[in-house]
Formats: C-alpha cells, structure tokens, sequence
C-alpha cells in the first residue's frame, strides 16, 4: 500500500525500516521477559571470545612450563 | 591438600584446560575494565596466577569459574591501587546524547559496552557473569563470594540500569575521535537539517 506510492528508491529503504520494526516487535515484549539488548550483552562477550588469540597469550603459555 | 605434587599428565590437563579458557577470561576482563590492553594484561596476570596455584584446583571442576575468581581478584586489587580508576568514567562523562523517542537503532556493541562500563563496577560483574557468561546465579554468587540474593538483586539493578539506558536513549558516546560517534554526529545533523531534530532534551 504505501510502497506502491513511491516505487523509486525509497522503496528499498522503506522496506528494512518496516523489517527492522518487526523484528524489533517480535523481539521487543519486555512482560517478564529478558529485555532486548540482553542478547546484545551476550554477543559483546562472544565478540572477544572469538577473537583470535594475540601471540603474547602463545608466548606465555610456551613459558608455563618452564616456570614449573 | 593430599597430593602437593601434580604429575606431568596433571599439568598438562591444566595447561589445556586452561588455555581453553583465555578466550573467556579476555571477555570477561574486557567487561570488568574496558580497555582491551588493560584486559589482556590482566588476563596473563591471573592466568599467572592459575598457574602458580594449580595445586589447589580440583580435577573435574569448572575451569572457568576457578579462574573468573582469579581474574576477579586481580582486578579488585588493581582497582583498589586506582589503576583503571577513571577510564571509563572519562568516557562516560564526555558526552551522553538524547536519541529520538522511538528510533528504530540497532544497538551497536560499543555502545552497549559502553553502558555496562557506567554500571557500579559489582552489578556490571554481576551481569557479566549472569547475563555474559552464561553462568547461574550459584555460580555467580560462589565467584564472588556473595550470597545468591545479592547476585540477583545486583543483576535486576544492572538489567534496569541498562534497560533505562536503552530506552531513554542515554547511552553515553565516545568523543569525536571515535569513528561511530562522530558518524553518529553527522546521521545526527543530516536530521536536524530535515527537521527532525532532537531539540527537546527531557
């Protein structure tokens, strides 16, 4: 209905504003439930957890042995 | 306390286990202290730590909650020598903008950090453990050496705490320096300038 106004380009924009609004429904009851950036919180410590390793982690485990 | 010396096969278990859970303590660090330099120095300071102390871990427990106290206990000791005193309360304070009500914005993972970083440093631990890591409020609690009820109502506090946050849209931003605040500052004046702006601060 309102695409069908303006089929130009703002189609596209129109389009995942609208999608992001519904996913932001789906996800957005807060009754009891955890709230919406929770997920987010997870994800910022997954972030790290996937990150790779810098060396200076290898070179201190390389010496843990030696210190034993 | 029995056996004081721990075989090579002994040691060897520990240093996997242990090198298994860098990745997790490096987050964990990350969020306790938010500078990713500073974590990671903290992070080889507890692991040190671990590895000095490894007599006293039981075979078969969670690695991970052993060394998160090891970890918890280095940062505690390093904030209370002021060492990472003021690293983010200088973020924070920069500059904490009013999002318009209702904005459909992904919330980006800096800004989310962000805001933990505002939380008193307990209940941002507290929600790091539950709400990060994935641990139970037991466990949380036995990391911290609390009791249960207090990880809860330090979780609910930090959960609101964000909660507001999120809603009222005061997150607070890095400084101009910063890539994603300043392309925030312009998306920010490209409203303005077609008259969306956000002139009424509450």
């Amino acid at each position: 209905m309102k695409f069908d106004k303006d089929k130009d380009g703002k189609d596209c924009s129109e389009n995942t504003k609208l999608s992001s609004q519904q996913a932001g429904a789906k996800t957005g009851h807060r009754a009891g439930q955890k709230p919406e950036w929770a997920n987010g919180l997870r994800q910022l410590y997954d972030s790290v957890v996937e990150e790779p390793l810098p060396d200076s982690f290898k070179d201190l485990l390389a010496q843990l042995d030696d210190k034993s | 306390m029995s056996d004081s010396e721990r075989t090579a096969a002994q040691k060897a278990d520990f240093k996997r286990e242990l090198t298994e859970v860098i990745p997790h303590l490096r987050a964990f660090a990350r969020g306790l202290c938010g500078r990713p330099d500073m974590a990671d120095d903290l992070v080889q300071e507890a692991m040190l730590k671990a590895w000095a102390a490894q007599e006293r871990f039981e075979p078969g427990t969670s690695m991970r909650a052993w060394t998160f106290v090891i970890l918890r206990n280095a940062y505690l000791t390093d904030m209370r020598r002021n060492r990472f005193r003021g690293e983010y309360d200088e973020n924070v304070a920069e500059r904490i903008l009013t999002a318009p009500a209702g904005q459909e914005e992904p919330i980006h993972l800096s800004d989310m950090h962000r805001a933990l970083l505002t939380l008193p440093p307990e209940r941002r631990e507290a929600l790091l453990l539950v709400g990060a890591g994935g641990f139970s409020y037991d466990e949380a609690a036995s990391i911290c050496g609390c009791a249960v009820g207090t990880i809860k109502s330090r979780v609910g506090r930090a959960r609101a705490a964000l909660t507001a946050m999120m809603e009222d849209g005061t997150i607070p931003r890095r400084s101009t320096d910063d890539k994603s605040a300043h392309k925030a500052i312009l998306q920010e004046l490209d409203m303005v300038a077609a008259g969306n702006g956000i002139s009424a601060k509450p």
